[in-house]
């Protein structure tokens, strides 16, 4: 009888490696994946690389969806997490069992500092993602408040709803919402660091800087690692 | 006021103190009469004067479209087809149920969360992982559970339907390549979950074995002595 119970990933190891990148928006974290990717691809590794919100299946229900305010709290964090099991089913665990590198833009994390945010209960947003693979490595890419509301606002002429928190009535200005919604996905994250082991790095540094210190991390974590195979150049 | 609303710590912003509607579920596998008994149910309860509700896991227009999707390919995970049918519950219980509860109607719900814990738990899903996910259900009034063998669920399949279907003969658990097989291997399985369950969970257990009327008349004179009417 099939009877083995499935999900509960947190314990388990697979060969590959899974980085992921975590981050306010405007952090800078997507450069920095970016740059990560090219240079382990450079070396000859293997790399899969998929970021949030991307599920081929449920990206435009998600986006339907928000466009008519359809969502709930719980409904917003049920359909990310839809989202990412569809990826993670599909995508990021076979990578993993076939001993890949994965690169996460955004993983389990950014789900518990959002919906915390929008007041979903915190031991209930966790155990939904608990099928979820602890990572190799998080990365955290922390900046001041103002610092990463600044690079948003700067690069784009208007908020998106969900984006500004708008949903949640904090204020009726997006720009007043959205600096109250970091702030306190800022908050969450900074007190996930230690629980979670996160690996801070100084979002305020030049690109290069920061881009240096996370290749060293990298390095120490896959000593030892081999690459199922090698890349061809 | 119920002493408690949630299974466990339920949505934590609304600020949803009791209301004067109540939620009666009928829970059953496919073929068990339920659709048959809530309308008879509904025409009854309104007859006497109630404001009535009936609802189900009919897909919302959230998730519905990429549920049908999937199913027709098969494409899906496991673990995500769980959550997208959590999500379709979830939509309906904030958007519909928890609405019409608070306007002071009887919502008749045509399966709730045991139906979905009980397929996912046959297809592997860990108990523990699924209580808590449903951890945001309101607590129903009355939870009748209409138990039916697999051998009779499986004429009334014929009768209804002309054939075995798919879904319904639980193909997608591999439990048997032969979908007379895997039908009645994945009813006993869902019977057994259904079963533990209704211990756990307080359901009436209803024969649904017997014809329509004694069941509908067994149903409502539960529902009479709880409503006190």
């Amino acid at each position: 009888m099939m009877k083995k119970v499935r999900g509960l990933g947190m314990g388990k190891s697979y060969p590959g490696k899974l980085f992921v990148v975590e981050g306010c928006d405007g952090s800078g974290k997507s450069t920095q994946v970016y740059l990560l990717k090219k240079w382990l691809e450079s070396k000859g590794y293997i790399v899969f690389f998929t970021e949030w919100n991307s599920s081929e299946l449920i990206k435009e229900s998600t986006k339907k969806a928000k466009k008519k305010n359809l969502l709930t709290p719980t409904t917003f964090s049920l359909m990310h997490v839809s989202d990412f099991a569809d990826r993670y089913e599909k995508l990021i665990l076979p990578h993993l069992r076939a001993g890949y590198i994965v690169l996460c833009d955004r993983y389990i994390y950014t789900a518990f500092a959002r919906d915390m945010a929008r007041g979903v209960d915190a031991d209930w947003v966790r155990n939904v993602y608990d099928f979820a693979v602890k990572p190799t490595g998080a990365f955290y890419f922390q900046a001041p408040l103002e610092i990463s509301v600044q690079r948003i606002l700067a690069g784009r002429p208007q908020l998106k709803y969900h984006e500004a928190g708008m949903d949640m009535g904090w204020s009726t200005d997006p720009v007043e919402s959205f600096k109250i919604f970091q702030g306190i996905i800022k908050q969450n994250y900074d007190n996930m660091i230690e629980e979670e082991g996160f690996m801070v790095i100084d979002a305020t540094q030049p690109i290069e800087k920061q881009q240096a210190i996370v290749r060293e991390l990298i390095e120490e974590k896959l000593q030892g690692y081999k690459s199922p195979y090698k890349r061809k150049s | 006021m119920k002493e408690k609303l949630f299974y466990e710590k339920g949505l934590p912003y609304l600020t949803l103190n009791d209301f004067p509607g109540k939620l009666i579920v009928i829970e059953g596998p496919d073929c068990s009469g339920r659709s048959t008994h809530i309308s008879m149910l509904k025409n009854w309860l309104e007859a006497k004067g109630h404001a009535v509700l009936d609802t189900g896991l009919k897909r919302s227009t959230l998730v519905g479209n990429v549920i049908s999707e999937a199913k027709k390919g098969n494409i899906l995970g496991k673990t995500t087809l769980s959550l997208l049918y959590c999500t379709d519950f979830a939509d309906q219980l904030e958007n519909k149920i928890i609405p019409a509860l608070s306007a002071g109607y009887i919502v008749l719900a045509d399966r709730y969360i045991f139906t979905l814990m009980a397929r996912d738990i046959v297809r592997g899903a860990s108990k523990e992982w699924l209580k808590k996910l449903f951890g945001f259900a309101l607590i129903p009034d009355m939870i009748f559970y209409l138990n039916l063998d697999p051998e009779i669920l499986l004429h009334r399949s014929f009768a209804k339907y002309g054939r075995l279907d798919y879904w319904e003969s639980g193909m997608d658990t591999h439990l048997s390549g032969d979908m007379f097989e895997s039908f009645k291997k994945y009813h006993s399985l869902l019977k057994l979950e259904y079963e533990e369950m209704a211990k756990e969970y307080d359901f009436v257990n209803i024969n649904g074995k017997d014809n329509v009327d004694k069941v509908q008349a067994q149903i409502r004179k539960r529902i009479s002595e709880y409503l006190g009417v």
